[in-house]
């Protein structure tokens, strides 16, 4: 398996989200993680119902936006919380298996839900060594 | 923030100056501490927004302000449609019309104190509130559209509330020009089961007591007491307004170059209000303020239930019910002439004085009451708008404490069980169902309350009129 990081950083109001990974691939799905770690321990999501989104976007920025903000409607709309993700691009187009479970507030223990991705503070870039790193800021 | 950037007008009022291809100045209310420990990013936004087309007059930050996205939270601006005025999905935010409604309920502490503990069980399980939580209300296509026409008032037709609420809700209840027809359908579906639902983060349910009065004619004539208790409701458009910012502020970041913008930021993503997709963000924006005005009578309406059951003595009356993100069409005099502005408040609250037109008649000699929301073990209170007000920054105030520490240092300095320990010790009953989150809405992760609205008084924004102390708080 390929080594990714991910960190929330320090925004006063809401929540910032950055990762690096070696593929654009592992960048995004390590973000997926940092979102849901602003929900709840990501290792403490079953694994039982799978979800897939299609996403396509003009630039990497934006289809990280909208690959976050795909994980907030399907959250939201299914009552679901994610602890795997699993992602292939094709260019500019990003499909995404998710993998998780329908939201349990005692074992969960959700903190906050997630409103949408922000602009603020975006970028996706990949450094000279080949390593992709990405972050915004989310509304919670 | 580095003062150095600024002129310190008075006490309270510093100043961005004209520079560059700014189009008006920006303007910061607060004394030397607290804009000292304003982040420099509050400044970068304030300039941001100063860079917008068809701005009139300047932009302001509230004394709550803190650095938001695109714009600051507590940031205030003007748009005039007839000077390529522009109308920003980033200056309303993600949480269309989230605002305060404070109720009378006719009780003292003393009736609360007896029953407190059950109260806030009943509360909490009568309140759906926190994630993964759902409403027993299901929308279909056409309700849902219903809804989003008519508010509050499609809310009261329904049987959540009566009549008598409206008078005393902005817009009594119902914004005019909302299309449900620009509400995409991502949006509809996520707000299908979250009508009647308080929400996460900051979004509260609280039983306060009145602790003190400062203006006794205005308390007078907003039948406020010491000693009385109200209800205080902070929740918006759930995920109906997020995903309508989330599909409008998409659309404006990629139509940006086509529309001739050149955003410094593109979480300020805007379109000129006489454009279509200008035209089209408005519909969708104030059908996210009818189903927050809806959403916000409903939990009224189911507030009424819990307390009744317990206290049948209460009479949960309306007090009033405002705002704090929302662009709205106001007539303001700028330089001696009226004139009709987009008015984008986020983070912010309207606070009309005396005489207002839009004001209820039994508000209007007193002006609009200013709902400023504190944090669980801090103070919320009652403002009045001015006179003044008008001219200061455009008859806006604060709308809470406002963020000191982010959620991620909150949560490394505090744990939810001591936070709620600490707070039953003082007589305040927390119910959450997350200890994470509370530790992350820790009261002292916000600023000093009283001091932001000292200073919000004090620069002229509102009168102080009454101050409120939790009893009871459901924390989404």
């Amino acid at each position: 398996m390929q080594q990714r990081n991910w960190e929330h950083f320090e925004h006063e109001a809401d929540m910032g989200l950055r990762a690096d990974a070696e593929t654009r691939e592992g960048l995004f799905e390590a973000m997926g993680e940092a979102l849901t770690a602003i929900i709840t321990e990501p290792a403490g999501v079953r694994r039982v119902e799978t979800v897939t989104v299609h996403c396509e976007a003009p630039s990497n920025a934006l289809l990280l936006i909208d690959w976050l903000n795909a994980l907030i409607f399907e959250m939201a709309t299914r009552g679901m919380i994610f602890g795997s993700w699993h992602v292939e691009l094709d260019g500019q187009k990003l499909e995404g298996r998710l993998e998780g479970e329908a939201v349990d507030r005692l074992r969960h223990q959700p903190v906050v839900e997630v409103k949408g991705a922000t602009y603020t503070a975006l970028s996706v870039t990949r450094d000279s060594a080949g390593r992709w790193h990405g972050q915004c800021v989310v509304d919670v | 923030m580095d003062l150095n950037r600024l002129v310190q007008d008075s006490e309270y009022r510093w100043r961005l100056p004209m520079e560059g291809p700014m189009r008006a100045p920006g303007i910061l209310f607060g004394d030397r501490e607290q804009i000292l420990q304003m982040d420099d990013k509050v400044f970068t936004q304030l300039y941001n927004v100063t860079l917008l087309p068809g701005l009139v007059g300047p932009v302001y930050a509230m004394p709550d302000a803190h650095w938001g996205y695109g714009f600051p939270i507590g940031g205030v601006a003007a748009f005039d449609a007839e000077a390529g005025g522009v109308v920003s999905a980033g200056g309303v935010g993600f949480d269309i019309s989230c605002g305060v409604r404070t109720l009378h309920t006719g009780l003292h502490p003393r009736d609360v104190d007896a029953v407190k503990t059950e109260l806030a069980d009943a509360l909490f399980a009568g309140i759906p509130a926190g994630v993964g939580s759902r409403g027993s209300i299901r929308l279909d296509h056409r309700q849902m559209d219903a809804m989003l026409e008519g508010g509050a008032r499609w809310a009261v037709k329904q049987g959540y509330g009566t009549t008598d609420d409206l008078e005393r809700t902005e817009e009594r209840g119902c914004i005019d020009g909302a299309r449900p027809d620009d509400v995409s359908d991502h949006a509809k579906h996520r707000q299908r089961r979250e009508m009647g639902t308080l929400g996460s983060g900051n979004h509260y349910l609280e039983l306060q007591r009145v602790a003190a009065i400062y203006a006794p004619d205005i308390a007078r004539q907003y039948a406020l007491a010491e000693d009385d208790v109200l209800v205080s409701i902070h929740c918006g458009s759930r995920g109906l307004g997020h995903q309508i910012g989330t599909d409008y502020l998409r659309e404006m970041v990629i139509a940006a170059p086509d529309l001739g913008l050149d955003l410094p930021d593109r979480e300020l993503a805007c379109a000129p209000i006489y454009s279509d997709l200008g035209q089209r963000y408005l519909g969708a924006m104030r059908a996210g303020m009818n189903c927050a005005l809806a959403n916000r009578q409903i939990l009224t309406h189911l507030t009424r239930d819990v307390v009744s059951r317990l206290l049948p003595q209460a009479r949960l009356d309306m007090f009033y019910d405002v705002s704090h993100n929302i662009c709205k069409v106001e007539v303001h005099v700028v330089d001696g002439k009226p004139r009709e502005l987009y008015v984008h408040r986020k983070g912010a609250t309207r606070a009309f004085g005396p005489g207002n037109p839009d004001l209820d008649e039994t508000l209007c000699a007193a002006g609009q009451p200013v709902l400023i929301g504190g944090s669980m073990g801090t103070a919320s209170y009652v403002l009045a708008g001015t006179t003044e007000g008008e001219t200061t920054a455009l008859s806006s105030a604060c709308h809470g404490a406002g963020r000191a520490m982010s959620r991620r240092k909150a949560r490394r300095q505090y744990s939810g069980r001591q936070v709620v320990d600490e707070l039953a010790e003082r007589g305040i009953v927390i119910r959450s169902p997350s200890q994470r989150g509370v530790a992350e809405e820790a009261p002292l992760a916000y600023k000093d309350v009283d001091r932001v609205v000292d200073i919000a008084e004090y620069a002229g924004l509102a009168r102080k009129v009454a101050r409120l102390e939790p009893l009871v708080c459901i924390k989404g």
